[in-house]
């Protein structure tokens, strides 16, 4: 059975599911580093694209490997163009064996490869989960210094839309938790751009976790933005809204509800910053206790489950670090403790929803009075 | 023994044959004996015989069933454009000769576990077309009352595991399956069926290769379909001969398209699997759709390929020829026949879309069998919560 070679396909950009959700533009408020309206405006997928062509581009060392990366233009067509562009010794379609792979795209980074590993979703990393954490976050250590590991592993993380209980997990607390990992999440295509060309310059194993429903949404973007030497800080978060009552600190797609939220929040008199984490590993806890030093009071938002999450390593940091300035006891929405079901009204109740966050931020807000 | 096998499936078809016919055919059980279109090729095992036995009323029903499976599939298509099935939707047609002869040659006590392609396989086990359409639109009287959606499938009282979501996972479930079996002495036996796209999963071998050492009753069963999503078996596999690919472990190669050879080869399986441990079978099948909704199908291979193997090779088609051919029925008795079956997809459909959707208090249950009264939360935990039975 011989496919089609060699013929360029025209596909939709992102024929899942998610993409027949409408576009949201995001409500940002920001008034730094966005260009006047007028501006340019991308996608997150395109600004992933983007970001690795660039960076294969610049440094020949860097190869794509992935299942359906090549030839189908990528599952959710991240790595489209990139087959023809530089020809299948950079980008490498893989059988359905993840654990195979993924440990010769680590054997491939021992020797000074660069290699970006796309899992379809990070649901499959499971499968590979022993050579990210022990033959990739632990090798620098294990070897003082000899062996470094510059990989980056890549794909849609969390929830996605009715995906059910194997295909809509959240990895950010598991990889996160690991010494030797550095673990990204962008919202923005900004962050995309700017966080993925510094994950795959950065000569240290990366987990970059993407969202498939962001992938479709449309984020104004600078002209610092767009050049190819742009690069964001990995360990460094970004405060997309200021705000003096209260701090939402989030990550990914819940970045635009926590901005949602913020809007609620604001008619009804309650000012909320919202910090969008951008990287995992290293947190930035230095800007998130800075912010609830200046607020007093702290809701921490994720997708994931709950227990021993993304949020509960943030509220231990405040406690621990800013425990005189709460006026509040720290307020925690994520997932729900259950493995997610399929029928909508039950994802619905699954996932943290904007009504929640302003619910928390709001009895945050009025527990001191 | 084929009638009987007919009526434990009424679930999913609702009237007997004789009200289809003039003549009442459903109880004429009048052996017969259908060659197989190809013969079967075998590593490390004599092949059975080409000459399958077989009955009137099996062929007949061989078509019912197929041509509901088809039709059932065809309306998930449209409910998936619809937008009222979500997520992911994995298509069989085209496949339906695999899962109706397996059913032929084996009981409820022997147990089959697949991925995510299960639709069909849940039906052939005996559940019903509104169980299946009421899942797939999450409904509260699907088959996983709405949490599992299309790939989570389940029937155990059939000995039906699932619907698996995770490539390859399903194969060493269904050997461990097969340990039960032989642990309790069941005398019966596991198959665990996968594509061609998971056979180069390390987990198949190792899990091959503690079954071949423990003897334990496993078939794998390979739906090789040629692609896996979008990679042709060429690309991902360095051997195509995946009934050899067990190496030590005999395999039988059988032409997926043709219900008769199906089932030839899983009765043979199964007496070869209950005296001597695992065995492979590779089903050269074909699946219509693309990987899922999201894949049109069209992008690695030609329209050409696709109408060429429907025109040549379609499993239905072929069960019709037969058919005629013995004059069980005329053309008109059969598209009679598939009126009625369109008519039974869709009251279940309609049936399905006037199910609710579950309560919400669903979201917290069956999260452990004992919970010991273990608090579970919502999205916001002060707002919801609840204590798991």
């Amino acid at each position: 059975m011989w496919g089609i070679l060699g013929r360029r396909a025209v596909v939709n950009g992102g024929i899942s599911a998610s993409s027949l959700r409408s576009r949201v533009r995001s409500s940002s408020v920001s008034a730094r580093s966005y260009a006047a309206a007028g501006s340019k405006e991308m996608t997150v997928r395109d600004a992933l694209n983007s970001a690795i062509d660039e960076e294969m581009s610049a440094d020949p060392k860097v190869f794509v490997m992935g299942e359906e990366v090549g030839q189908y233009q990528g599952a959710y067509k991240i790595t489209k163009g990139l087959l023809e562009k530089y020809g299948p010794e950079r980008v490498y379609d893989t059988p359905i064996t993840e654990a195979g792979f993924t440990g010769i795209g680590v054997g491939a980074a021992y020797a000074g490869l660069k290699p970006v590993v796309e899992f379809m979703t990070f649901n499959f990393s499971m499968q590979a989960i022993d050579h990210i954490i022990n033959s990739a976050a632990k090798s620098n250590y294990m070897s003082a210094g000899q062996i470094n590991v510059p990989i980056v592993f890549r794909g849609p993380n969390g929830a996605a839309a009715g995906v059910g209980a194997q295909h809509s997990q959240c990895y950010a607390a598991w990889y996160a938790s690991v010494p030797g990992l550095k673990v990204l999440a962008p919202y923005s295509a900004e962050d995309a751009r700017g966080l993925l060309k510094a994950a795959i310059r950065d000569p240290d194993p990366v987990v970059f976790l993407e969202n498939e429903l962001l992938y479709g949404e449309s984020f104004p973007i600078s002209e610092e933005a767009l050049d190819s030497s742009f690069c964001l800080p990995i360990g460094k978060a970004k405060i997309e809204r200021e705000g003096k009552d209260v701090t939402i600190t989030t990550f990914s797609k819940m970045v635009g509800f926590a901005l949602k939220a913020a809007e609620k929040l604001a008619e009804e008199g309650i000012s909320a910053e919202v910090i969008n984490l951008r990287s995992i590993r290293p947190l930035d806890r230095a800007t998130i206790n800075a912010s609830v030093r200046k607020t007093s009071r702290l809701v921490t938002v994720e997708e994931g489950f709950p227990q021993h999450g993304v949020c509960a390593e943030i509220c231990a940091s405040v406690v621990e670090e800013s425990f005189s300035y709460l006026d509040a006891p720290v307020e925690r929405i994520a997932g729900a403790d259950v493995p997610m079901p399929y029928a909508a009204n039950l994802e619905r109740l699954a996932l943290p929803q904007v009504e929640d966050i302003v619910r928390a931020a709001k009895r945050a807000c009025f527990r001191s009075k | 023994m084929a009638l009987s096998r007919l009526s434990s499936r009424s679930k999913g078809i609702s009237r007997p044959l004789s009200a289809a016919f003039s003549r009442s055919i459903s109880t004429d059980t009048t052996p017969i004996t259908i060659e197989t279109s190809l013969p079967f090729t075998a590593h490390l095992c004599d092949p059975p015989s080409r000459s399958v036995e077989s009955s009137t009323q099996e062929l007949l029903s061989f078509f019912r069933t197929m041509a509901l499976m088809r039709r059932m599939e065809i309306a998930a298509d449209s409910l998936y454009k619809a937008k009222l099935i979500r997520g992911f939707c994995h298509l069989y047609d085209g496949q339906e000769a695999v899962a109706i002869g397996m059913e032929a040659a084996i009981t409820k006590k022997d147990a089959i576990i697949t991925a995510y392609r299960d639709h069909c396989i849940f039906l052939g086990r005996g559940g019903s077309l509104y169980e299946v359409f009421a899942e797939l639109m999450g409904r509260q009287d699907g088959c996983s009352k709405g949490k599992g959606g299309s790939m989570h499938f389940y029937k155990k009282d059939s000995s039906f595991y699932g619907g698996h979501g995770i490539v390859g996972a399903q194969v060493p479930l269904g050997c461990g399956i097969a340990f039960a079996q032989k642990y309790s002495k069941e005398e019966a036996v596991t198959f665990a069926m996968y594509g061609d796209g998971a056979a180069n999963q390390g987990q198949l071998f190792e899990a091959l290769n503690i079954s071949a050492l423990w003897d334990l009753p496993s078939i794998l069963v390979c739906e090789n379909n040629h692609y896996g999503m979008g990679t042709a078996e060429w690309r991902a596999a360095k051997s195509p001969s995946y009934y050899k690919r067990g190496d030590y472990v005999p395999g039988l190669k059988v032409d997926g398209m043709d219900a008769f050879a199906v089932k030839q080869a899983c009765k043979f399986a199964k007496e070869h699997a209950l005296k001597n441990g695992p065995i492979i079978l590779e089903m050269d099948t074909y699946r219509y759709h693309g990987h899922s909704m999201s894949d049109p199908g069209s992008t690695y291979r030609t329209r050409d390929e696709i109408s060429g193997v429907r025109q040549e090779r379609d499993p239905i088609e072929r069960i019709k020829k037969l058919v005629l051919s013995h004059d069980l029925a005329t053309e008109k008795e059969l598209k009679d026949m598939e009126k009625e079956i369109r008519k039974e997809v869709d009251d279940a459909i309609a049936k399905a879309k006037d199910c609710p959707m579950p309560e919400p208090s669903e979201l917290f249950t069956n999260v452990y069998v004992k919970g010991f009264g273990t608090e579970s939360f919502g999205a916001d935990r002060k707002e919801v919560k609840a204590a798991l039975p």
